[in-house]
């Protein structure tokens, strides 16, 4: 019998596709065969849109243990020690139930890190609103923190850094990213292909309900006004339960009896069993009435599409299945054999007895569609229009300010705005309802550096180190908005540069690329070159990609039905060496009468700048472009100067350009600065509040500066620049013979940047 | 001197009172799992944070239902050592080893930072090795931390001095605006009226490990092996 066209609209498959299935199948599939199809063909779990794109990414290198394809990567961090990392996106849920969608992202990361056999040790998030003026904003911002706060906190894993921005682009669709870091405990990786012929397959962990019924085709849609509806497809997590089942996981990995293990995340049962017979090149069995469930009268399809939270496939050798049973009721979780492996390579599911599915595994999980696409020869129509904006356009402006719109600012007035825009102010409110220091090994608190710092220690043996891992996560979104390909480039760059802030040898990345819909061709330009650029830069920085996720379709229809799409967000997770946890870097300034530097070229533009965002409410130009030569010699100037003992402090020069840097610098360290600056061939807005790649602020000890100075000009040549020291209680720029250009008090600086959150949240 | 480190389900810091316990201080430690009973061997017993089996009706409210509870009652009741460190301290209440209770955050929020503490009282050996009236900071990390107890019970704990650490601000003043989370008498931690049990929602193994650049909890630990030893 031929499914009805609606039902299979309802699957989110296409007539072209429902044709396709047909034919692989040599029949028409039933109602439960068909849902099936309908998530593993998503975007969210097939990639029918980005596969071609993500091939031209570098994915091997020399501390690559574990690549793209399994749950996570896995990096060498030396000594023995092996860091699983990932990041994964949980927009959509968030954007319709902030507080369980944000929630149950934490708990999917983390499962694909405990997967592989590794102890997460941190949780980083990437976060994206609207403006906090608006009341929906507001209340998906509190919630998707409270979410954050509620899982990681119970689970029992710092969440130690990431990013905050708002911005009007993300006002319907929100992004919400969580990258995770484990050290791995067991000896092998455990992987995800099962093997094994008659090995039992077990069923562990939380029992099976209605929650989340398709979730994986619900995030693979743009957001209506109806996507409230979809409700139901949001999961409900237990952080409780995720931690028993953390320990019960890493216990029974141990043991030696699993041969292999997958998380039940998207589309659950489905992806678990057709990824798992694929990877291996055999086929499941899978029961249904063995699985535990916690509402009855569920039918196949439910139990197929369901997304309830915190449950595991695993194939165990056959025999040994009991003693992983009762590791699992020990920590008081489910475990039941509920299937077997088979030698044909199909996916069969029973349900009272009938067979209630049966489809060959790889047309699930490896051989799905493809569409590649032409990327439109010509940039798109806002992209050659913001490309005409040039500085001229900006009223004239002295040393002393600027007049706008009959206002006559100055600097001081500027840097202190820009201090209170949330995207840079302080974001307090948010990381201290985070637990970011359990486990002990915080090394660097959040606010505190560019990059979280952790101390590795593993739980067993008399493992004495002083190695760390470094972490961030990065994407300047206007920058990927005005030129996908060079706003990419320069998300990695700054990823990386950040981790070099802190003394840190860049590693690898995992990525999340945030996009519209690729079926549009400006969607699909902006996709399409920002992936070119992500390689790019990765070949040039040696940080190869281990893995990953893609989020397309972040748009939300307005009442009037027209797709707004968010800024194209390829969000940057990466990780670093740290060879002594005592060694590295802080942000803030420390000593009174210290040096202060700047690493790389004294040029900036104001194409893309917050600045221009900000104070002229213009989003134009042309964003910087990264010189990977001068950004790799930038950094390895840094990071040889932590090490050499010589840098006190350092400071990525990003958005708000040099002016809000230092007074970051400032608020960091709670002292002030004096600065000599020149502004040359450059407006003074230009000097102050322009954006440049390959930047660095750093601080050196006076009694250094013979042998530092001859050291940058050994590694920079001439781009570096002494700029002033540190001292008094204020930020002073002055130009020429003691000419004031822009002066502010710590207090003047402290208020609004501490501040800014909370007044929005509380005022209005 | 042995110390034991409870586990529950959800108990998420006893690997971290562990490491200090076990490779800073260098004591012998054992972890007790929640459905033990058998703790006679144990000097110290010490009741980790975390959220011991989900905390979703109440803070400890069924993890005083446990099978280790009961003889964790008759080592407290024996006079011997027991430490309750936030989540810890939340079932030491429940449980009635201590008094009072804690509640939801004043702002509802969840609040992880470092905070000063003021050290009443140094005549005990939890707190033998700090200086009287002298401002620690240690971190804290909890969203019901609010301690609460009806006033007579306050004035007890005022009377008989078992309030050993208070929140201050960095110079020692105790207020309303050095109160994070508004517990009542800016009580951070208090002891039993004989002074064998401690509760605190302060995370003293949090700040132990030089590495970490942090050691105000140390002098804690150290100040009970010392004292236990003398004593």
């Amino acid at each position: 019998m031929s499914c009805s066209p609606q039902e299979i609209a309802a699957e989110g498959i296409k007539a072209q596709e429902y044709a396709e299935i047909v034919q692989r199948l040599g029949r028409h599939p039933n109602k439960a065969e068909l849902g099936m199809f309908g998530v593993m063909w998503s975007e969210h779990c097939c990639y029918k849109n980005s596969r071609p794109l993500l091939k031209q990414f570098p994915t091997t290198g020399k501390y690559v243990l574990v690549g793209p394809g399994e749950n996570a990567g896995v990096v060498d961090v030396g000594d023995g020690l092996r860091l699983a990392f990932k990041i994964e996106s949980h927009n959509h849920p968030s954007a319709i139930e902030p507080f369980q969608g944000a929630a149950t992202g934490v708990g999917g990361i983390l499962r694909d890190i405990f997967t592989m056999g590794a102890r997460p040790i941190a949780v980083l998030n990437s976060l994206r609103f609207g403006t906090l003026d608006n009341a929906r904003t507001r209340r998906i911002f509190h919630g998707v923190v409270e979410g954050i706060s509620n899982y990681g906190n119970c689970v029992g894993v710092p969440t130690v850094g990431g990013e905050v921005y708002f911005d009007r682009a993300y006002s319907g669709n929100p992004l919400v990213n969580a990258m995770a870091l484990g050290l791995m405990e067991t000896e092998e990786i455990v992987k995800s292909g099962a093997s094994g012929e008659g090995n039992p397959v077990l069923y562990v962990g939380s029992t099976t309900g209605r929650d989340g019924l398709g979730g994986a085709s619900f995030a693979s849609a743009e957001l209506t006004d109806e996507s409230e509806r979809d409700r139901p497809a949001v999961q409900v997590g237990d952080p409780f339960l995720e931690k028993s089942l953390i320990e019960a996981c890493l216990e029974a990995f141990k043991t030696g009896a699993v041969v292999a293990a997958q998380d039940m995340g998207a589309a659950g049962i489905t992806c678990s069993t057709s990824e798992m017979a694929a990877n291996g090149g055999v086929g499941i069995e899978l029961d249904l009435d063995k699985i535990p469930v916690r509402e009855s009268g569920m039918i196949p399809y439910e139990y197929l599409l369901s997304e309830s939270q915190e449950r595991m496939l695993f194939v165990a050798a056959k025999g040994r299945e009991q003693e992983l049973i009762d590791i699992f009721k020990r920590w008081e979780l489910e475990a039941v054999v509920a299937g077997k492996v088979i030698t044909e390579p199909l996916v069969r599911i029973f349900h009272q007895g009938e067979i209630a599915a049966e489809i060959p595994a790889t047309a699930l999980a490896d051989n799905t569609p493809i569409y590649p696409r032409e990327t439109p020869s010509e940039p798109p129509e806002y992209a050659q229009k913001a490309w005409e904006w040039s500085v001229g356009s900006l009223p004239p402006c002295t040393k002393d300010g600027i007049l706008i719109q009959g206002n006559q600012r100055n600097w001081s007035d500027i840097v202190l705005q820009l201090l209170d825009s949330p995207s840079l102010a302080s974001k307090q409110w948010v990381y201290r309802q985070y637990d970011h220091q359990v486990q002990n090994n915080t090394v660097i608190l959040p606010g505190g550096a560019d990059a979280a710092v952790i101390r590795l220690r593993p739980q067993e043996g008399s493992h004495t180190t002083q190695r760390g891992v470094a972490a961030t996560t990065d994407c300047n979104s206007r920058y990927v908005y005005l030129n996908p390909y060079e706003g990419a480039k320069a998300a990695v760059a700054e990823a990386a540069r950040n981790l070099s802030c802190v003394g840190a040898e860049p590693l690898a990345i995992t990525n999340n690329l945030n996009f519209g819909s690729p079926e549009k061709p400006v969607g699909y330009w902006q996709l399409a070159n920002a992936c070119a650029g992500i390689a790019a830069a990765c070949e040039a920085l040696e940080t190869p990609v281990t893995g990953g996720n893609v989020s397309l379709y972040n748009e939300t229809l307005d009442a009037e039905g027209t797709p707004q799409a968010i800024y194209p967000t390829p969000v940057i997770g990466m990780v670093g060496k740290v060879e002594d946890v005592t060694q590295v870097c802080g942000q803030g300034w420390q000593n009174e009468g210290d040096l202060i530097y700047l690493l790389g070229e004294n040029r900036a533009t104001l194409g893309g700048s917050e600045y221009l965002a900000v104070v002229h409410d213009v989003v134009a130009g042309k964003p910087p472009v990264v010189d990977f030569n001068l950004e790799r010699s930038v950094q390895m100037a840094c990071r040889g100067g932590i090490q050499q003992g010589w840098v006190n402090s350092a400071h990525d020069c990003a958005e708000g350009g040099l002016a809000v840097a230092l007074a970051e610098c400032c608020l960091g360290g709670q002292r002030g600065a004096k600065i000599q600056l020149e502004n040359g061939e450059l407006r003074w807005d230009e000097a102050l509040f322009g954006e440049a790649a390959s930047r660095i602020l750093v601080s050196i000890s006076p009694a250094k500066q013979g042998e530092w100075e001859a050291y940058l000009q050994e590694q920079l040549g001439e781009n570096w620049t002494k700029l002033g020291q540190v001292q008094g209680e204020m930020l002073e720029i002055v130009t020429g013979e003691e000419s004031p250009v822009l002066v502010a008090t710590m207090k003047a600086l402290v208020e609004p940047w501490e501040g800014a959150i909370l007044r929005r949240l509380s005022g209005s | 001197m042995k110390f034991g480190v409870i586990v529950f389900p959800g108990s998420n810091c006893d690997r971290d009172v562990a490491y200090v316990t076990r490779e800073l201080l260098g004591s012998s430690t054992r972890m007790v799992w929640h459905q033990d009973t058998d703790i006679s061997d144990l000097d110290v017993i010490i009741v980790p944070g975390g959220f011991s089996y989900g905390d979703y009706l109440r803070c400890g409210a069924i993890a005083r239902f446990s099978n280790v509870m009961n003889s964790i009652l008759d080592h407290g009741k024996q006079g011997k050592w027991v430490l309750g460190i936030c989540n810890g301290f939340q079932i030491l209440t429940e449980v009635g080893l201590l008094p009072g209770a804690l509640v939801r955050n004043r702002d509802l929020h969840f609040i992880c930072d470092r905070v000063p503490l003021k050290i009443e009282r140094t005549d005990l050996p939890w707190t033998r090795h700090y200086t009287p009236q002298q401002v620690i900071t240690l971190p804290i990390a909890h969203g019901e931390g609010r301690y609460y107890a009806d006033p007579d019970t306050l004035k007890q704990l005022e009377d008989q001095q078992q309030i050993l650490f208070r929140y201050c601000s960095a110079t020692g003043a105790v207020n309303d605006s050095s109160n994070p989370n508004g517990s009542l008498n800016n009580i951070a931690g208090i002891v039993n009226s004989s002074g064998n049990v401690l509760g605190m929602m302060p995370h003293p193994e949090r700040a132990s490990d030089p590495i970490l650049q942090a050691t105000d909890g140390m002098a804690l630990f150290q100040g009970l092996l010392d004292g236990v030893l003398v004593g």
